[in-house]
């Protein structure tokens, strides 16, 4: 989206500041894992928005339909059962875009634009100006991003940022018939997750608790765990996620480290010319092929 | 230039058109590949026809560059292999880049730094080509952990062999009267016995 919109925080492969004249509030999705029925209402609404149709798949055995995040499920319900303490527990986990205040995909995308982080927080795709290299899922700790094999760019969840644009909830928000999907002002979110998990205490989930990852400088899409010190059990919600070391060097002091060697290269080979002169054949030697060439 | 019949052949037309074909596609990836690499390069990839056609056309010259090389790769590795004199060449090699070449060792067809450009640039297309094929999104689908490493390994070896072939072309205008030797395959007699003089005497079969 052009930047007229004058409320971008971050864009892909740009070094320089942002139109931020317009501060916005910062916006989440609090998805409550304890209230989640596995409707999968969600799920429907989110294509049905964004008027994506992916295929239908396989009956493998499990709940999980589809089976895994593509172009065209860019929201997914994952089931998990497992024993806590003795009791069987079925894990309903909303995965998508987390929606992270420091992005691993903006921070690996190599084309300017092609990511976009606006000031409320959505990080969004603008395929216009995705070349489909695929660098965003390396950059991304939740494996979110998926590339499509029919166009080769890449696609996830934008948090409904064209509904939010004029004040709308997400979609999925929108449909979910518990409340386990609220949307609003993040301060307001983190405020009624805090009811939610005394709610939870109380209830005997003494480990309940927020997730919203510091590691990543805290995300947009929040969760109520009732396990929150194990978040490995929903369906492998990471621990700790963060940028691996690997984009965090690739994409950080490596580019500026090696221009610099490479242009200080070049200088000094310019230099050496200039201070040293070439490296000339010696005149006695070509005097000593000449004469041999008169003979 | 009046061509001497007495030039000495160091290259035959199939080994120029060889390295050329590696050269260029050398250029073609290192524009393309700055381009991904860095911000501030990345209307480069305008040269290619915008970004995507950058993205699809990178990995493709290097399956050319790929072959070619290890093509060239056979043909030059016997004549770069590292003895005694190279190494003191290269202890040496201080002296020479300041301008005096008088107490360099006696050199055959390459000298210690030509040898070890050779075997530098050669490790570097290995960690390339293994690297870039891991990170063809389009073609393949490596495990994310994998291609996170791909991805710093690719930049890295890049990076180096990029300033490994700057060196290469400055020392090739540095030392007058080496790149004819690349483009139509002679140089001068005077221009071996002086910078190369083992492999002199062994086309001549003087001393």
């Amino acid at each position: 989206m052009a930047l007229q919109s004058l409320d971008i925080a971050r864009r892909s492969a740009t070094t320089t500041e942002m139109p931020r004249a317009r501060e916005t509030t910062e916006v989440a999705k609090l998805i409550d894992v304890s209230a989640c029925i596995g409707c999968k209402a969600c799920q429907a609404a989110c294509m049905e928005w964004n008027d994506i149709r992916p295929e239908v798949g396989n009956n493998v055995g499990i709940y999980d339909n589809p089976q895994d995040l593509d172009d065209k499920t860019w929201t997914l319900m994952r089931f998990t059962e497992v024993e806590e303490e003795g009791r069987l527990e079925w894990l309903i986990r909303k995965d998508g875009c987390m929606h992270c205040t420091d992005p691993g995909c903006l921070k690996a995308c190599p084309s300017p634009g092609a990511i976009i982080q606006y000031s409320n927080g959505i990080v969004d795709f603008h395929q216009e100006n995705c070349i489909g290299c695929g660098y965003c899922v390396t950059g991304c700790p939740f494996d979110i991003p998926r590339i499509s094999k029919t166009d080769n760019k890449a696609y996830k969840c934008s948090l409904c940022s064209d509904r939010v644009a004029v004040g709308q909830a997400p979609a999925c928000a929108k449909a979910c018939p518990t409340g386990a999907i609220k949307f609003g002002a993040k301060e307001d979110m983190v405020h009624y997750a805090e009811a939610r998990i005394d709610d939870l205490k109380e209830r005997g989930y003494r480990n309940a608790g927020l997730y919203d990852p510091q590691g990543v400088g805290g995300t947009h899409v929040m969760y109520v765990l009732q396990h929150a010190d194990k978040p490995a059990l929903y369906a492998g919600l990471p621990q700790d996620p963060q940028i691996s070391p690997a984009v965090a060097l690739w994409k950080g002091v490596a580019k500026p480290l090696a221009l610099l060697a490479l242009g200080a290269t070049a200088v000094g080979s310019l230099f050496h010319y200039v201070m040293k002169g070439p490296n000339e054949v010696s005149k006695e030697l070509e005097e000593e092929m000449e004469k041999e060439d008169a003979q | 230039m009046i061509r001497n019949p007495r030039d000495l052949q160091r290259y035959t037309a199939s080994e120029r058109a060889n390295h050329w074909i590696v050269g260029i596609c050398f250029i073609l990836l290192a524009l393309s590949g700055l381009a991904f690499f860095h911000p501030a390069l990345f209307p480069l990839v305008n040269l290619f026809g915008g970004g995507t056609w950058a993205r699809i056309l990178h990995p493709w010259i290097g399956v050319v560059m790929a072959l070619f090389f290890i093509i060239m790769f056979f043909r030059f590795a016997c004549l770069n292999l590292m003895r005694g004199a190279d190494w003191d060449w290269l202890s040496k090699v201080g002296k020479m880049v300041d301008g005096n070449d008088h107490d360099m060792p006696e050199q055959g067809k390459y000298n210690g730094g030509q040898k070890l450009l050779f075997w530098l640039l050669t490790l570097c297309m290995a960690l390339i080509i293994g690297s870039g094929v891991v990170m063809w999104r389009s073609q393949f689908d490596f495990p994310v952990g994998l291609v996170r490493t791909a991805v710093v390994v690719h930049a890295a070896a890049a990076a180096f062999m990029i300033g490994l072939i700057f060196v290469h072309v400055y020392a090739a205008i540095w030392t007058r009267g080496t790149i004819r030797a690349m483009l139509y395959g002679t140089v001068t007699r005077a221009w071996a016995k002086q910078h190369h003089r083992g492999w002199y005497r062994q086309m001549t079969g003087k001393n």
